[in-house]
C-alpha cells in the first residue's frame, strides 16, 4: 500500500495506461488457473509465478467464468479490464468438468481465442482427444512440472508473435505445433519433457484398469486407455 | 565439521533417505527446487495443504465405508481420486500407491479391501508427516545456523 497518495495516484495512472496497451507490452502473461485441488492449484500458481507469469487461480470452472464475465447469473463487473492470455484448468472438477469449462468459453465470441490448455492426471486417449477436437490447445499429465509449463508458455508467446492466421480447429493447430522447432521436447501427452531432470513414464499413473463406475463418474478412466503418441494422432486427422 | 557444514550433512542424508525409502519421488524434488527467496516456504506451505486434504478426504472414505444402509463406493473412490492427485502432486509415492490399489477395491465394490486400504493410507500419511516434519525442522536449523539448502 502506498503511503503517500501523490504515489498512489501515479501508481494507478500507470495501471489504467497499463490496460489501454496490448497486454504483450508488459511482457507478463495473465493466466486464469483452474483446479478443484487445494494443492494443485498452489503447486500451478508458482509454477506460473516462477516462470514469469501473472495467476489468477480459482476453485472452479464457475468461478472462472465469473472471473471472465461469462456466468450467466453473476454479471461480474470488476474484472472485463483484466485480460487472460492463457486459461489452465483440470478437467475433473466436481461441478463443470475442464472440458465443459472449454466448451462454454469455446462457445463464447469474446473469448473462443483465449488458448486453454487441459491437465488430468489420467492419460485417456479419448479423453485428450475430444479436448482437441473442443479447440484445446495443449494437454498437459499431471504432476505438472515446470518443463510443462515453461512449453506451454514458449507456444503462448510464439501465438501472439506469429499471429492466429493458423486457427482452425484444434487438430490443425497440433499440425502446426508438431512441425514447429519446439526443442527436442516431444508433445505433453504422456511425459515431461526430457528437459526435466527424472521425468518417467513410471512417475505418471499407470493405465487405469477398465472401471465399472465409469457410467455414471465422469472422470473414472474410460477403457479406451492406451496412451499413444500425440505425434500419431495428429497424422490420423 | 562445522556446524552449518554437519547440519547440512544432515538435512541432504535425511532427504536422501525419504527418496530411496519411497516416502516421496522426484516431483518432491521438483516442489524443492520452485522454493527460492521469493517463496521461502514454499514446500513447507504445499505440505500443510497436503495433510490438511488427507485428514478431510480420510475421514470422508471413513463415514462413507461406515455406512450400513449400503457404501457409496463411487463416493468412496471420488475421495480416493482426490488423495491420488494430491499425493501425486506433492510426490508423496506411498500414499499414492495405496490409493491406486484403494480404487480397485472401491471399483470391485470390495468394503474389506477398502478397510484395509483406508487404514493403509492413514497409517502412510502419518508416517510421511512424520518424516516430512523432521525434514522441515532440520532445514529450520539449518537456515538458523546461517547454512542453505541450495
Amino acid at each position: 500500500m502506498a503511503r503517500n497518495g501523490a504515489v498512489t495516484w501515479r501508481r494507478r495512472t500507470e495501471k489504467i495506461d497499463g490496460f489501454d496497451l496490448s497486454p504483450s507490452d508488459s511482457e507478463e502473461v495473465h493466466v486464469l488457473a483452474v483446479d478443484d485441488s487445494h494443492v494443485d492449484r498452489k503447486v500451478i500458481e508458482r509454477l506460473l509465478r516462477i516462470s514469469s507469469c501473472k495467476v489468477t487461480a480459482v476453485d472452479s470452472g464457475r468461478r472462472a467464468l465469473q472471473f471472465l464475465g461469462l456466468d450467466e447469473e453473476e454479471n461480474s463487473n470488476g474484472f472485463d479490464g483484466l485480460k487472460v492470455d492463457l486459461i489452465i484448468t483440470d478437467y475433473c472438477m466436481p461441478g463443470m468438468t475442464g472440458y465443459e469449462l472449454l466448451k462454454k468459453i469455446k462457445e463464447s465470441s469474446a473469448f473462443r481465442e483465449i488458448p486453454v490448455v487441459i491437465m488430468s492426471s489420467e492419460n485417456v486417449l479419448a479423453r485428450i482427444d475430444r479436448c482437441l477436437e473442443e479447440g484445446a490447445e495443449d494437454f498437459i499429465v499431471k504432476p505438472v512440472k515446470l518443463s510443462d509449463v515453461k512449453r506451454i508458455k514458449d507456444y503462448m508467446t510464439r501465438e501472439f508473435r506469429v499471429g492466429e492466421g493458423e486457427r482452425g480447429g484444434g487438430i490443425h493447430k497440433r499440425k502446426l505445433r508438431d512441425s514447429c522447432d519446439l526443442s527436442s521436447s516431444p508433445p505433453s501427452t504422456l511425459s515431461s519433457s526430457p528437459a526435466s531432470p527424472a521425468s518417467s513414464p513410471s512417475s505418471q499413473s499407470p493405465s487405469p484398469s477398465p472401471s465399472i463406475l465409469s457410467a455414471s463418474a465422469p472422470c473414472s478412466p474410460s477403457s479406451l486407455d492406451s496412451p499413444t503418441r500425440r505425434l500419431k494422432m495428429t497424422s490420423s486427422e | 565439521m562445522d556446524i552449518v557444514s554437519q547440519l547440512q550433512r544432515q538435512f541432504i542424508d535425511y532427504s536422501a533417505s525419504l527418496h530411496h525409502e519411497g516416502f516421496v519421488d522426484d516431483q518432491f524434488t521438483q516442489l524443492q527446487k520452485l522454493q527460492d527467496e521469493n517463496s521461502p516456504d514454499f514446500v513447507v506451505e504445499v505440505a500443510s495443504l497436503f495433510f490438511e486434504d488427507c485428514e478431510k478426504l480420510i475421514n470422508n472414505m471413513a463415514r462413507a465405508l461406515e455406512q450400513q444402509q449400503g457404501v457409496d463406493f463411487k463416493q468412496v473412490d471420488a475421495s480416493v481420486h482426490q488423495l491420488k492427485g494430491s499425493s501425486s502432486s506433492i510426490g508423496a509415492v506411498r500414499v499414492k500407491n495405496v490409493c491406486i490399489s484403494f480404487r480397485s477395491f472401491c471399483e470391485a465394490q470390495n468394503r474389506e479391501g477398502c478397510l484395509r486400504c483406508l487404514q493403509q493410507v492413514t497409517h502412510e500419511y502419518s508416517l510421511l508427516k512424520n518424516k516430512l516434519q523432521t525434514l522441515f525442522r532440520l532445514e529450520q536449523q539449518l537456515l538458523a545456523a546461517g547454512g542453505s539448502i541450495k
